[in-house]
Order: structure tokens, then C-alpha cells, then sequence
């Protein structure tokens, strides 16, 4: 394999740090660990549990029916309105992050400073309160209804995320593949579109796995609008039975299943990627 | 040379309080092919690149047949289409077969039938020595077939002048001549080349002209026999002391 293609790899599971001006970088974030086949220590973590949540699901109602089996049978339609609010706010996410990447890169100054703006005004203000003010400021402003504004805010303040992924994703491609595409005679968006962003989807889907479990721990914040998502619907349980240790027990082992389930997942997929990822057949 | 294809006046380029370019004049006929070489550092690559215009001048000119490159107006699309360019890093795209790297250009440049380009690719993938790499990813060829395909890739916009920018450097020396090959085919056929490089049996073989570079200035130049043989210049000399 080339050095170029090494170098690519290398890239591949880190494109936050692809700039980094000297070899030393810290990576740190507040996402769950993703086990790959190699880490053998957290693979074991996420086992214990993985398991060991799966395992107090199943059997706490088993051994104590009365408020256990009750929360569950309770909250299954939070966990829709859990699952329609992270599903949808992602797929405008990703078309906003999309759009706020290549304006990151562009080389027209409005439109880069107008997709520098966006981001660090988002990054800037902290995603509860981006909530609050969509919700109860401009929600009313612009005739949006709940749920719609909810998904709104959390759209808006994930684009500004995945923006510096797609960013992080472009710049990490070698300089020469966007001059061969311009020597070749392609416009810089044919070039985009049909060379760059083709090769940074590999790249990226890892760190995007990792923002949809982010997105879907954050959703439980729409759960103080008027939205019946999981951890609302858990809390109505609790303040009419007043069993709060129960009724939050059986929240946050559905929340842990989910997002250790979908960390393994994004594990598996860049494990793939990385074995796989320039076959294409 | 009053109708070169291509002719640079007085170029002029600065990377920051480097000066990569000084001055250059050059002119290249249709058919000529000229070899570029000097130190690194020299401002060869930088002259080459700013023909298709990847790099711009600060000052001075360029003109590619009828087109003056370095004019603000300037179709730099249809210059790019007519100039092939072939790099150092051969600058395959990774994610497209050998096929698809040659056909992709003239489908969604040119607006070509996908299948004729297709089938065009085929025939200069067989030119290049390649018929069989034509559903290869680029990992799965060696270096030396990587360039040749990326030849090939350039010739599919049916360029006027082709420039290559140390087409062997980044080559394995058993994989130097296959890509020497194909280069001196293309010559025979009377296209015009602009080469920066240092390999003096091309040069011997099919170079009309050697230019020296050194510090951003044209040296001297002249036939390969008559510069290697005699240079004028004690600069010339000692570089050519060097490489020989």
C-alpha cells in the first residue's frame, strides 16, 4: 500500500485532529467508547455492561412485577418520541453539517464566514438553552408547532457538529486530489461532489455514528418541552406513583442499552470500514 | 519560435518572502518537447504549475495557444481541458477503478457518451500497456501502472500540450522505464510536452530541448547532446556533475 493511502487510514479514525500542527493530540470526548475487535479492555466493559444492564431489564420485573413491569409497559411511546425526534433531527443535521462543511471550505469568503458564524454561534450556546429559545422565543415567532420546534433546535445545534465533521472530513483529503480533478478540467464543486465528498464518506461515518448516539442521549432534553420522550414519560410515571428510583432505574437501563448497542454498532462498521474500506465490490 | 504553444513572459512568483519565480521567459513549440530540470528548490514545478494555472503568477504572462492563462478572464476550464497534466503522485482517485478514473473527465466535462468514453478508455488503457487493469482500483496496481494510467487519464481529455511534473520521482527504478515508454511513445507522436525531470536517457531520447533552472531563473538551455555535453554556465556544470 502507498504511504498516500496509509496516511489516509490513518486519518480515517481520527479527522478531528487531521491538522493538528504537531503529532501530538489529545482525543477526548463525552461520546461512549466505541469497541473495536482490537481494545480488549473495552470490549470487556461494554460486556459487563451491556449484559449486565440487559440482564437487570429482564429480570427486576421478573422479581418485583409490581413498579417495574408497570414503568415498562409505561414509557414504550416516550421511546417512539425518543426515536422520531433523534432520527429526524440527524437527517436535517447531516444536510445542514453537509452544507455548513463545504461552506467551511469554500472558497468564497461570505459564504465561509456566513458557515464560520453558524458554527461557532452554535458551539457557543449551550444546547438546553438553544432549545428554550427555538422552543419558547422563535417557535411562537415562526408559527412552529412542538415537536417541530424541538426538532429544529436539535437539527440546528447538531448541523453545527456535524459541520466540523464534514470539514474535518474534506481537509483530510490529499491536496492532490482536488488538483488532478481541477487539471482534468472539473469545476471545484464537480470536483467536490464527484471526487472529494465520495472519499470522505468512509472517513466521516464513524465520527457521524458517534454524533447520533451523542444526539440520541441529548434528545432526552426535549423531555423538559412538552414532549413525552422517554425520560418524560418516565418522569410522569414517578410523580404520579412516586416511585422515582424505579421509574429512573428503568429509564436509564433503556438509555444505556441503546446507546452501548449503538456504539458496538458504529465499533463493527469501522472495523469494516477499516479491513474493507477500499474494496468497493 | 515567434508561435510557441506555449510562451511565458517574464514570470514572476513569490511564496511568501520566497521567490520562486524571477523572471522566466520561455517558449515551447507545437511538437517540442522540452525537459526541465534543476536543484530542488529551483522553481521548475512552480513554472509548470502555473500553466495550467494551479499556482498564479504574481506577475508576467502566460499564454497556452490562444488563451493568455494568467488573464483574469481567463476560461481556465478549457485551458485545463486542453493542457494534460500528470503529477509526481500520480493523484489517482482512490475510490474509481482505472476505467472509471479515465472516463469520468470526458463524461461529466466534455458531456460524452458514457459508453463512447468507456470504450475510449479501454483503447488507452490497452495504449499504456493496461488493457486488463481497466476494473483495477488503484491500490491494486503498482506504481509504475498507476502513472500509466493517470497518462492515460489526461490523454482522455485529448489535451494539446501535456505537462509532467517528476512523473518518475515517486517510482520504484524497475518501474521507471514502463512510464519512460509510454512518455517517449507520446513524444513520437508529436505532442507537446513540458517534463520536469531529472531522467537523462528521456532527455537523450526524446527531448528537443533541456532547460536549467537554478534560483528561479532560466540558466541556460539548448539540445540534451550539446547542454550535457558542453554546458556554458559553470552553474550548469556542477549541477550536471551531480546527476550524471
Amino acid at each position: 500500500m502507498s504511504d498516500q493511502a496509509k496516511a489516509g487510514r490513518r486519518k480515517a479514525s481520527s479527522p478531528s485532529a487531521a491538522r493538528a500542527p504537531s503529532g501530538l493530540t489529545i482525543n477526548v470526548t463525552d461520546g461512549t467508547l466505541i469497541p473495536g475487535s482490537g481494545e480488549k479492555s473495552i470490549l470487556s466493559a461494554w460486556n459487563i455492561a451491556f449484559f449486565g444492564a440487559l440482564a437487570a431489564i429482564i429480570i427486576l420485573p421478573i422479581v418485583s412485577p409490581q413498579p417495574y413491569l408497570e414503568v415498562l409497559a409505561f414509557v414504550p411511546d416516550g421511546l417512539a418520541a425518543t426515536f422520531t425526534v433523534t432520527v429526524v433531527s440527524i437527517f436535517f443535521a447531516l444536510i445542514l453539517g453537509l452544507l455548513a462543511g463545504m461552506g467551511r471550505v469554500a472558497k468564497a469568503k461570505p459564504i465561509n464566514l456566513a458557515a464560520t458564524v453558524y458554527v461557532e454561534v452554535v458551539r457557543g450556546i449551550p444546547l438546553l438553552v438553544q432549545l428554550f429559545y427555538i422552543y419558547y422565543a422563535l417557535g411562537p415567532l415562526l408559527h412552529l408547532k412542538g415537536p417541530a420546534s424541538a426538532i429544529a433546535a436539535m437539527s440546528i445545534c447538531y448541523g453545527a457538529y456535524m459541520g466540523e465533521i464534514f470539514r474535518a472530513g474534506i481537509q483530510s483529503i490529499p491536496k492532490g486530489q482536488m488538483e488532478a480533478a481541477l487539471a482534468l478540467g472539473m469545476s471545484r464543486t464537480q470536483a467536490l461532489w464527484r471526487i472529494i465528498l465520495p472519499q470522505t464518506v468512509k472517513i466521516i461515518l464513524p465520527p457521524i455514528g458517534n454524533e447520533f448516539i451523542a444526539l440520541l442521549k441529548d434528545s432526552s432534553l426535549v423531555s423538559i418541552l412538552a414532549i413525552s420522550d422517554l425520560l418524560r414519560r418516565g418522569r410522569e410515571y414517578a410523580s404520579v406513583s412516586f416511585k422515582f428510583l424505579e421509574a429512573y432505574t428503568i429509564v436509564a437501563l433503556i438509555y444505556l442499552i441503546m446507546t452501548l448497542f449503538f456504539s458496538r454498532l458504529v465499533g463493527v462498521m469501522e472495523t469494516r470500514l477499516r479491513t474493507h474500506g477500499k474494496r468497493h465490490h | 519560435m515567434e508561435n510557441g504553444i506555449i510562451r511565458i513572459r517574464d514570470a514572476r512568483k513569490s511564496f511568501g518572502r520566497v521567490e520562486a519565480l524571477r523572471g522566466i521567459d520561455l517558449e515551447i513549440a507545437k511538437g517540442e518537447v522540452a525537459l526541465i530540470i534543476g536543484p530542488s528548490g529551483s522553481g521548475k514545478s512552480t513554472l509548470l504549475r502555473c500553466v495550467n494555472r494551479l499556482e498564479h503568477l504574481d506577475s508576467g504572462e502566460i499564454w497556452v495557444g490562444d488563451d493568455c492563462v494568467t488573464s483574469p478572464r481567463a476560461n481556465i476550464r478549457k485551458i485545463r481541458e486542453e493542457a494534460g497534466m500528470v503529477f509526481q503522485n500520480f493523484n489517482l482517485f482512490p475510490h474509481l477503478t482505472a476505467g472509471q478514473n479515465i472516463a469520468l473527465s470526458p463524461v461529466i466535462v466534455l458531456k460524452e457518451d458514457r459508453t463512447d468514453a468507456n470504450a475510449r478508455a479501454r483503447e488507452l488503457l490497452a495504449r499504456v500497456g493496461l488493457a486488463d487493469k481497466e476494473d483495477s482500483y488503484p491500490e491494486e496496481l503498482s506504481g509504475g501502472q498507476q502513472q500509466r494510467v493517470a497518462i492515460a487519464r489526461a490523454l482522455a481529455m485529448k489535451p494539446k500540450i501535456m505537462l509532467f511534473d517528476e512523473p518518475t520521482s515517486a517510482l520504484d527504478p524497475e518501474m521507471i522505464k514502463e512510464v519512460l515508454d509510454v512518455m517517449l511513445d507520446l513524444a513520437k507522436e508529436g505532442m507537446t510536452m513540458m517534463v520536469v525531470s531529472h531522467e537523462m536517457g528521456f532527455a537523450r531520447a526524446a527531448a528537443d530541448r533541456v532547460v536549467f533552472m537554478d534560483e528561479g531563473r532560466i540558466v541556460e538551455s539548448g539540445p540534451p547532446d550539446e547542454l550535457f555535453a558542453n554546458p556554458r554556465e559553470e552553474r550548469t556544470r556542477s549541477f550536471l556533475n551531480h546527476i550524471l
